[in-house]
């Protein structure tokens, strides 16, 4: 288990172009909470609403900053430590600040077999963005290592935020995506219709 | 409803002869039509919920013994007998009752396998109807589907799907005027592994990180939130319309005797067809692999081939005529686990296949137990060394020492999972470890 934490971004300076939290909110809205109370309100027990409301911090927050964890805490009751605690568990939720566009390529097994390094080096070198890295100075991209993604018979495959999964990517896959990305076609990171 | 796929699926879903009485489709039907999603077409076009008016006119224990009759076994991963967990969820007594749930496993995450995926985006209504005739089966008052992650789009399309059922009285209050109330929530994991096991689930479905539970208390006594709850795969609530459609007996006689029914085999690595193959349990991996989905890719022979997903340890060729049925397989040396089989061919390094699987798995690990968490981590080191040419003499001993350790002996099945691809690499291409160790580079490719 390694799940590198990184500092509270709004108490120190971002490098250029990294994407705040939208506009360094410190505060989960009004309807944020209300939809955490509502979820926590389905199950027998309200901490069962931990995930969906750390999926509802993410999206608000951007990311993951121990502010967004400890207003999850507060809108459900719980301690802190239990929502930190699930919080570095889970691989999907975010510790660092993401591009507007997340891009994943899985390259365990069945990927790695028909070309999923070449498709990470491509994409990165596409992008400009380090794997596992923050996004690129231009806020625009990140790109991350993924485990797989249910899509081995359509190998090798990039799923682009949350939305959005391409399967058998080549060369000319891979530039039509990072295209409708640019024109901006596909919903940003944490961004909801 | 924007994060609905719309766009045609590429993947591939059928061959010829299937969906003929030889080849049975139950579970893939519709699959690769972006419209056969909808209640509407469930129920114009594949006789939906009819199975469920079937089970509701029927008392709970029959239905029960229904799928016992059926000897459906379970297709996540372990083929534990569906009818006979279900016969462990304990009953109402005069002075007691009790709430039971039932959770769906849609945290489809194994390497190699992507079955539940189209049964989820193709037939979400078969899975409801089976989750609702097994909610009546154990009397369960509220089930739950846990799905990974990574299927956001998916819980949007099955939110959709839950809403046409409630909307037409399959779910909710006094169900079809039977005086039973029973409801479908969803649940979206964070991307963690571990959490397709069955403890671990329920921790996830609770709120907390994803840690498998120690047993007992199994599930059917103390599982989600403290109640009884029986926790079955996608695949295996999905079977349930058919059984109660064809009748158990009818299902039985379908595959081989003990390994009843039809299976989805997700195919996948250096195949030529690689998609999903609906067959009855039984047939030869050969035949799968070289009849169906046209043998190798590249043109190269193939060398090994993981029958059931990447927790399977490999077959080499003299195992290719191995019936793919849960029984035989094991007896084999394997398992038919997920039915995830991926193609390996000549040019693939095993040892930096080994190395992959076993990065995955000490990354998956959830740092619980030590065997796993430690012995999965130093596999990981040892195959990273001799993949780069850094071996040192005495590291495959010390890599099939660290084995028996790890091996069952830890709290859940991972750390075995993590064991069976390596350790069946190092026996069946011992050579590949020793090249690399010698020579420091690959001996195939």
């Amino acid at each position: 288990m390694n799940h590198p934490l990184t500092p509270e971004t709004s108490e120190v300076p971002l490098a250029p172009g990294m994407r705040l939290p939208r506009s360094e909110r410190r505060q989960l809205s009004p309807e944020a909470v209300a939809e955490i109370r509502a979820i926590a309100g389905c199950y027998p027990d309200k901490l069962a609403a931990t995930l969906p409301a750390l999926y509802i911090a993410q999206r608000e927050f951007g990311f993951l900053s121990l502010a967004a964890m400890k207003e999850v805490a507060k809108a459900l009751e719980v301690p802190e430590g239990h929502v930190f605690g699930v919080a570095t568990f889970y691989t999907m939720f975010r510790k660092q600040p993401a591009g507007r566009f997340h891009l994943q390529v899985c390259t365990n097994l069945c990927c790695a077999l028909n070309g999923a390094r070449d498709l990470l080096a491509k994409v990165a070198a596409k992008t400009g963005a380090v794997p596992g890295e923050g996004p690129t100075a231009d806020g625009m991209w990140s790109l991350e290592e993924v485990e797989c993604l249910a899509s081995c018979g359509s190998a090798p495959c990039l799923q682009v935020n949350e939305a959005v999964y391409d399967e058998f990517v080549d060369e000319a896959r891979l530039e039509a995506i990072l295209d409708a990305c640019r024109r901006g076609e596909y919903l940003a990171w944490g961004e909801r219709a | 409803m924007t994060r609905i796929r719309t766009k045609p699926d590429p993947q591939r879903y059928t061959f010829d002869g299937f969906g003929t009485s030889k080849y049975p489709n139950f579970m893939l039907r519709g699959a690769g039509d972006m419209d056969n999603w909808t209640l509407s077409a469930y129920q114009e076009k594949w006789e939906g919920y009819r199975a469920l008016r079937k089970a509701l006119a029927m008392e709970p224990a029959a239905v029960t013994g229904e799928v016992k009759l059926s000897d459906l076994r379970g297709r996540g991963g372990a083929g534990f007998r569906a009818g006979m967990k279900w016969g462990f969820m304990p009953k109402d007594t005069p002075e007691r009752k009790l709430i039971r749930y039932l959770v769906c496993n849609g945290d489809e995450g194994e390497p190699g396998t992507f079955k539940d995926r189209a049964i989820l985006e193709y037939n979400p209504h078969q899975l409801i109807e089976g989750m609702i005739i097994a909610g009546w089966a154990m009397q369960c008052a509220k089930g739950f589907i846990y799905l990974r992650g990574e299927f956001g789009w998916l819980v949007d399309k099955l939110d959709a799907a839950l809403q046409q059922a409630r909307d037409a009285g399959y779910l909710g209050r006094d169900i079809l005027g039977s005086g039973w109330d029973f409801d479908l929530l969803t649940y979206r994991g964070a991307g963690a592994y571990i959490c397709g096991e069955e403890t671990a689930l329920l921790n996830s479905l609770e709120g907390r990180r994803g840690e498998p539970r120690v047993k007992p208390p199994f599930p059917a006594q103390a599982g989600a939130f403290g109640r009884p709850t029986t926790v079955n795969n996608v695949e295996t609530l999905a079977a349930v319309p058919v059984i109660l459609r064809i009748g158990g007996t009818q299902y039985a006689g379908i595959g081989t005797p003990g390994n009843s029914g039809t299976r989805v085999y997700s195919l996948s690595g250096h195949v030529k067809r690689p998609g999903l193959y609906e067959l009855p349990l039984g047939l030869p991996l050969d035949f799968i692999m070289n009849d169906l989905a046209g043998g190798s890719s590249t043109g190269r022979r193939i060398k090994a081939v993981i029958p059931g997903g990447s927790s399977a340890p490999m077959f080499d060729p003299r195992d290719f005529d191995c019936p793919m049925d849960f029984d035989t397989v094991k007896a084999r040396g394997s398992m038919a686990g997920s039915g995830g089989i991926i193609l390996m061919d000549e040019a693939t390094c095993m040892v930096e296949v080994a190395l992959r699987l076993t990065r995955f798995y000490a990354h998956e690990s959830c740092g619980q137990c030590t065997p796993c968490r430690e012995g999965c981590n130093w596999m990981e080191m040892i195959l990273h060394r001799i993949e780069h040419g850094q071996g040192r003499p005495g590291d495959l001993e010390l890599l099939s020492s660290l084995l028996p350790r790890i091996n069952l002996r830890c709290l859940c099945p991972l750390g075995d999972a993590a064991c069976g691809p390596v350790e069946s690499a190092l026996v069946k291409f011992r050579s590949e470890f020793e090249h690399h160790l010698a020579q420091g580079c690959c001996l195939a490719g």
